[in-house]
């Protein structure tokens, strides 16, 4: 229901649930390929000015259910999808994005929402060209969050669920429907899954080579450059595969 | 209410058996400018009379979405696509925290408007009305749904001696044209064609709109009579 990438730019997402380490390995992706001479745009799963005030008040007052929770998410990613993620696709420009719909499938649906239904709602965005899943096993995701973070909000435990009133034992509970979920999608999107819990530069490795491949071939919009005002400068090392 | 159906999945959270909605859902849908609040305060004083418990519930009401839907029609940041979600926000918050509650307790809810005047303003708006309307599979089927048909001549005679036109009403969110009141007849006229599209579709029993408000209220009580407590 997500229809196949028509843009110029490329789209790179990385999925799994909190605690896998998948931002720190796109946060060394956007180096590494900006380093190679790509024009690369970062984008995340957070609330935008448009929906912030909303997400604020349903959140401490405790107000959504899990149709208008999934609804307002859908709205924020919109905003982002139009604003920022789709432009920059149309210019040829390599996207890449901490989360994307795959985390509303799994999140929502864990919460009870209809598959086919969360998934009709998110059919104005594009499928990603590559979507790395981070799977760690939720006993490593769990202590990680655990120990990094001061305190676990009401509806990242899914407490809402009423799965139990401790909110640690909710967290992991919850959080291990999101993984069932993610796991299904792993065939019906073709993930390519990326073990969590081996070393980070391995994971790296694994990640580049998947980008790479799947870049082989593809010429993007080259990085303008201020200093060089030349009209006949060569093409750029930009994109230039060796492999 | 004596099963409740939805248009598509609903809220499978939620298990609904036939005899839990005892109320029954009554929607007055039509343009802007038509007279459904007039409307609707004059069913609700007949059927609080008739000894009903009768709950109102309007678009744009619910309190987890009204201001952030005030500002952002302030800032005028909204595009056709997040408006659609944003509004579907709206909905789904009123549907499962006033109308279903208020049908469980036996209430009849009479709603100013329905997701039916959503969709027409999006697919006005260049939304692909199928996604819309699988948008609101989540939506409850009412037990009648009144119509209030009207056309742009009478909706404007209406308008020149109460509110005056105003932005939204008159789409110059998309410039139908370069002025408010050409704007307002051509962008009424869409959202009349859209509710004409819908008729069949959603079951839409017509009352006409252009007579007197006394008589619109006669004949929406006789459909209601007929329709919703034939049995009673």
């Amino acid at each position: 229901m997500l229809k196949q990438n028509p843009y110029k730019g490329r789209l790179i997402v990385v999925e799994g649930i909190d605690g896998s380490g998948k931002s720190t390995q796109i946060d060394l992706l956007t180096k590494w390929l900006r380093k190679q001479g790509n024009s690369v745009y970062f984008s995340e799963w957070n609330s935008s000015e448009l929906v912030k005030s909303t997400t604020r008040l349903g959140k401490s007052e405790k107000m959504f259910t899990p149709t208008s929770f999934s609804l307002l998410q859908s709205t924020d990613f919109a905003h982002r999808w139009e604003n920022k993620i789709l432009p920059m696709l149309k210019a040829g420009v390599i996207v890449l994005a901490d989360r994307y719909s795959f985390t509303a499938f799994a999140r929502d649906v864990a919460r009870g929402v209809d598959p086919i239904w969360v998934r009709e709602l998110y059919s104005f965005a594009v499928m990603p060209d590559l979507v790395l899943y981070f799977k760690v096993p939720l006993d490593v995701a769990v202590k990680r969050i655990l120990s990094s973070r001061a305190k676990i909000k009401y509806y990242e435990a899914g407490m809402d669920l009423g799965l139990s009133d401790n909110k640690v034992t909710s967290f992991k509970m919850f959080q291990q429907l999101v993984i069932d979920q993610y796991d299904k999608m792993v065939d019906e999107f073709g993930f390519t899954v990326v073990d969590g819990s081996i070393s980070v530069e391995t994971q790296q490795k694994l990640v580049r080579a998947a980008v790479d491949k799947m870049l082989a071939g593809w010429e993007g919009l080259p990085v303008h450059r201020k200093s060089k005002p030349s009209s006949k400068s060569p093409v750029s090392a930009a994109g230039g595969h060796n492999d | 209410m004596t099963d409740p159906k939805f248009y598509g999945a609903g809220f499978p959270y939620k298990k609904f058996k036939p005899k839990d909605m005892p109320g029954k859902l009554i929607v007055l849908e039509g343009t802007d400018g038509v007279g459904r609040s007039t409307q609707i305060k004059m069913l609700r004083h007949w059927l609080e009379n008739e000894g009903f418990a009768v709950s109102d519930t309007g678009l744009k009401r619910s309190p987890l979405t009204q201001p952030g839907l005030d500002a952002a029609k302030m800032g005028n940041t909204l595009s056709p696509l997040t408006m659609s979600l944003f509004y579907a926000t709206d909905f789904a918050d009123r549907l499962e925290n006033q109308i279903i509650p208020a049908l469980e307790a036996g209430f009849i809810v009479l709603s100013d408007r329905y997701f039916y005047s959503t969709i027409a303003r999006d697919v006005v708006r260049g939304a692909d009305p199928e996604w819309v309307r699988k948008l609101y599979g989540f939506a409850l089927k009412p037990d009648l749904v009144l119509l209030l048909k009207s056309d742009v001549q009478s909706l404007v005679k209406r308008l020149v001696t109460e509110r005056g036109f105003d932005h939204w009403e008159s789409g110059m969110d998309i410039r139908c044209a370069d002025n408010l009141y050409d704007s307002f007849c051509i962008y009424q006229g869409e959202l009349i064609r859209q509710f004409e599209g819908m008729t069949k579709e959603f079951n839409f029993v017509e009352v006409d709109a252009t007579r007197s408000p006394l008589t619109v209220h006669d004949n929406l009580k006789r459909k209601i009579k007929s329709r919703v407590f034939k049995h009673s």
